[in-house]
């Protein structure tokens, strides 16, 4: 299988993800660039973190429009796995692929430190492999990953299991002390109605080896990889 | 034509009159307007380094191990498996101290195109910084836009900001110091140099365009600020563009590696006026420049704005005409303007066109080399009265060991490095908390590289020279408790005028401190920066302030240490014997309000042995935890490796006065798992290295009982050395 990592100009996360799905999972990865308008021989698809231009503008909302962004909705829509990860979910909220905002952390202030994470669900490529209620522990990088909501979008995606993860302590227990930036209902990461494309605020890529005090990120690529091997037949008989 | 008329234009256009005199003796005519104004600026003093050049002399710039000293934009040194290090530190004082938000992001922006231009990709930032207290209004809005500045720049262009300093002191209230320093990753036979090359070759602007802002920016940076100015100064500093910085990161690496770039520079203070003269200089040929090819951000600029515009994210290469398409294609790509400027020319000339005519013509070594003066010279009278010990009360131990912990200067500083983005780039194996950053070199594993930044205006005000050496030493000692070795200094010297003889001489023997260390360590300083005229109105001058960075290689970055203690059980020792003293330490100024008295003799030979025995027993695998003693001595050392391991300890205290609380070099406090400690012992006892067993790691409180005594002269839970300790808010 192949991974693609999309290289916005402003992404500082890209070179990372590369690394990990390269060298760490052994992956073949091809480099998107912005510009490039195909996701041809693509299999599962990563928006990185960073500032994909500048984000002078509301994070990611310049990065929706870019030439690439077609052929992602296309990727998505035919059920390719994506990851947004930090500004890549903003990206992919901004494209509309994923509901929901993420306005400025709660402190006003850029915070990077380790979080905890809730699995709360098991419906997706990233946490195929992966058990309700494991908790990982993977560093934030963010001034604005407050995920906001309508009540009736967040009734409706509790309702349908799409949230992913959810801000927790270090023996998984949502509680308010546990939430860094002020996202409703603790939600660290949300899924599409098909489950096929996530975003998430904290970053996996920086915790995929122990070396960096925490491995726990590396099961999310490791789960996609696994799904997509697992649904490979089926995928190949449908397109006939 | 008279020397009086010469000096004319020269002296209108900020030229003092012995410089002016000098320039017309170096030309042999009056400049004109155009050159007088690009000479103003290359004689500024943040420029020209006229005060500082003869001194700077002194340190040692040499190496096995150095690819490229002082003179190019950053020191470059080997690390092994084929790469080298880039390293450089700047400071970014003076915009600071009028927009703090724009000042230290430039300044970021700034150090890590100096890194860059070396052909290393950026990989670590450090920030050194200096306010009034915090509880006044002015120094807390100045700290507050640093930081948001700092980060807003370093997070957005995706170099993590791994590690630091921050200490307070009134003599900053005016004068914020913002050091930053940058350290980049090359391949060893890929560095690059600033010296132009070849008549013929081309000469390629680019990155942004060239607009109005930081015009006369040096030379503002070289004199003393007036607060009713700064509104008036507010044009003579920069704005960033972290979007652009990173943009012109990639896009560089990607035509460095395209090949035919001969050479590149940063067009920093002074822009192209500087990048033009310095790299002809340099390479000892001519350049002409047709001001009318660069790119403009606004219509109808000055030729002199043109040359002297310090609008960021720019750079100037030399390039083979051969590859120049090539290269231009790709910055374009990268969304940046890339133009052919001028050539090299083999004359020695520095030519300037504009509209077709030539405005400039001179040699670019008048440009790049300015005078270097020989100022007065003479210690402060009152020298050996300040030398004098500190007559202090008697204070409750315990009492003053919490208020010691709740100083700015010891104080967590989580609120701040929790801003930056210490993460990004995968590579922080020990981060910003510890003793020293440690970064794993991504492309030859299992090498690492570690950072830290330190400074003690305390001890240089109290004695330079010593002050200089020990914050070398202490410098050396974190890098030791993280097992690496120094190969590389950098250092930011942040004074008052130089014109005033005793600035001067605090100044000169600094600068003689921290070459004693650094020969003791066998580490070159490869670069860095001075800044004077660090006063505010009134002439109120800041505390000598030299700030050093050091770079060290970790042969193995899975084999560092913690500060803190790891398990109840461990026996913990104190390794090294040097001078600790009252005078000047943190603990005069607490408990007496002024930090009198001397601080203590450096004997860096020693102090040196006790730094290499803790590298080692570190690189070996001896030792569980290793933290070194630095402000507040043995006790607020002992109380930290409580705090960060999250264990209690039980002490006897070592006989003597100054044992608990006096500062001074190479004193580490250690633990030891109980099988191992034979080992260290006989590591210790082979280097002729004392150390003495003080206690064990044990419970949920620390407890120190003076030597012979039962009873505990301090003890406190963990929880409330915590609570004291709690983080600074900025």
């Amino acid at each position: 299988m192949t991974w693609g990592v999309v290289v916005f100009p402003g992404a500082n996360c890209d070179r990372d993800c590369v690394h990990v799905l390269r060298a760490v999972l052994g992956a073949d990865v091809a480099e998107v660039w912005h510009a490039d308008r195909s996701l041809d021989g693509i299999d599962a698809l990563v928006l990185p973190g960073g500032f994909s231009y500048g984000d002078y503008l509301r994070s990611g909302a310049v990065a929706a429009t870019a030439a690439v962004m077609p052929a992602v909705r296309a990727f998505a829509a035919s059920g390719g796995p994506v990851l947004g990860i930090c500004n890549g979910f903003q990206i992919l909220t901004e494209a509309r692929l994923l509901p929901g905002v993420l306005m400025r952390n709660r402190s006003l202030r850029f915070q990077c430190h380790p979080v905890w994470v809730r699995v709360e669900s098991t419906a997706t490529p990233f946490t195929a492999g992966l058990r309700l209620g494991d908790v990982l522990e993977m560093p934030i990088a963010h001034g604005e990953g407050a995920y906001l909501a309508p009540p009736e979008t967040l009734d409706a995606l509790e309702a349908a299991g799409r949230v992913v993860f959810r801000y927790c302590d270090a023996r998984g227990r949502v509680v308010a002390s546990a939430n860094p930036n002020g996202s409703a209902a603790a939600i660290a990461g949300v899924a599409n109605a098909a489950g096929t494309v996530v975003g998430l605020m904290p970053h996996p890529e920086r915790a995929s080896e122990a070396l960096l005090g925490s491995a726990d990120g590396r099961r999310l690529f490791e789960s996609a990889a696994a799904w997509l091997a697992a649904r490979r037949p089926a995928t190949s008989g449908a397109a006939r | 034509m008279s020397a009086v008329r010469a000096a004319g234009a020269a002296t209108r256009a900020g030229l003092s009159a012995r410089d002016a005199a000098e320039v017309y003796a170096r030309l042999g005519r009056e400049p004109n307007a155009v050159e007088a104004r690009m000479l103003a600026v290359m004689w500024s003093e943040h420029c020209g380094y006229k005060h500082s050049k003869t001194a700077l002399r002194r340190l040692p710039g040499r190496s096995p191990r150095v690819v490229s000293g002082p003179g190019e934009n950053a020191g470059v040194v080997a690390i092994g498996g084929g790469w080298a290090l880039a390293f450089k530190m700047e400071s970014h004082n003076h915009p600071s101290a009028v927009d703090p938000y724009n000042g230290a992001a430039t300044g970021i922006g700034g150090i890590i195109r100096d890194i860059l231009a070396m052909g290393a990709r950026p990989v670590a930032l450090l920030d050194s910084l200096r306010f009034g207290p915090l509880d006044e209004p002015r120094p807390r809005r100045l700290a507050a836009g640093v930081v948001a500045g700092i980060a807003g720049y370093g997070n957005a262009i995706g170099v993590p900001t791994v590690g630091g300093e921050l200490r307070i002191d009134p003599c900053y209230r005016d004068i914020p110091l913002v050091n930053v320093a940058c350290l980049g990753l090359v391949r060893a036979d890929r560095v690059v140099t600033a010296a132009a090359s070849g008549p013929g070759n081309v000469v390629l602007y680019v990155g942004a365009r060239t607009g109005r802002d930081g015009i006369g920016g040096a030379a503002f940076a070289s004199a003393e600020l007036d607060e009713t100015q700064a509104a008036a100064d507010r044009a003579s500093v920069q704005m960033g563009d972290p979007f652009a910085g990173k943009l012109l990161i990639e896009a560089t690496l990607q035509a460095l590696e395209a090949g035919g770039v001969v050479a590149m520079q940063d067009m920093g203070a002074a822009g192209l006026t500087c990048a033009a003269s310095e790299m002809a200089s340099r390479g000892g040929v001519g350049m002409t420049l047709d001001l009318d090819r660069v790119p403009l951000r606004e219509p109808a600029m000055r030729p002199e704005e043109i040359l002297l515009s310090e609008s960021q994210e720019r750079m100037l290469l030399v390039v083979a005409p051969a590859a120049a398409a090539t290269v231009a294609a790709i910055y374009r790509r990268w969304g940046l303007t890339a133009e052919v400027v001028g050539t090299v020319t083999a004359d020695r000339r520095l030519r300037v066109l504009a509209g077709g005519r030539v405005i400039a013509d001179l040699p670019p070594d008048v440009l790049a080399d300015a005078p270097a003066y020989d100022p007065p010279s003479e210690p402060p009278a009152d020298l050996h009265e300040r030398w004098r010990p500190p007559v202090l009360p008697e204070v409750d131990p315990t009492d003053v060991l919490l208020r010691l912990l709740a100083h700015p200067d010891v104080a967590g500083k989580r609120a701040v490095y929790q801003q930056y983005d210490h993460s990004v780039g995968i590579r922080t194996v020990v981060r910003p908390g510890d003793d020293a950053a440690v970064l794993r070199v991504l492309e030859a594993p299992p090498l690492g590289v570690a950072l830290v930044a330190d400074g003690n205006a305390r001890w240089c005000a109290a004695d330079p020279r010593r002050g200089g050496a020990l914050v070398v030493l202490e410098a050396a000692a974190n890098l030791a408790c993280v097992g690496a070795e120094p190969v590389a200094v950098t250092d930011c010297l942040n004074f008052g005028s130089p014109e005033r003889p005793a600035v001067y001489w605090t100044f000169v023997e600094t600068i003689e401190g921290i070459a004693e260390a650094c020969r003791a360590l066998d580490a070159p300083v490869v670069g860095g920066n001075v800044s004077f005229y660090n006063e505010a109105e009134g002439g109120r001058a800041i505390a000598p302030t030299p700030v050093v960075g050091l770079a060290g290689v970790v042969p193995d970055v899975a084999r560092t240490v913690p500060a803190g203690f790891q398990r109840a059980g461990d026996l913990i020792a104190v390794v090294g014997d040097g001078e600790a003293s009252l005078g000047a330490s943190l603990y005069a100024q607490v408990v007496a309000g002024r930090a009198r008295g001397r601080p203590a003799d450096p004997a860096p030979a020693r102090a040196v042995a006790a730094i290499a025995c803790v590298r080692d027993a570190v690189r070996q695998g001896v030792l569980a935890s290793a933290h070194d003693c630095a402000d507040g001595g043995l006790a607020v050392a002992l109380a930290e490796a409580c705090m960060a391991g999250g264990h209690g300890a039980a002490v006897t205290l070592p006989a003597g006065p100054t044992t608990l609380f006096g500062e001074g070099p190479g004193r580490f406090v250690v633990s030891i798992s109980p099988p191992q400690y034979g080992v260290f012992e006989a590591l210790a006892r082979a280097r002729g290295v004392p150390f003495c067993a003080l206690g064990r790691v044990e419970g949920d409180r620390l407890r120190l009982t003076p030597p012979g005594a039962r009873a505990a002269a301090v003890e406190v839970p963990v929880d409330a050395l915590r609570a004291a300790w709690t983080s600074l808010e900025v």
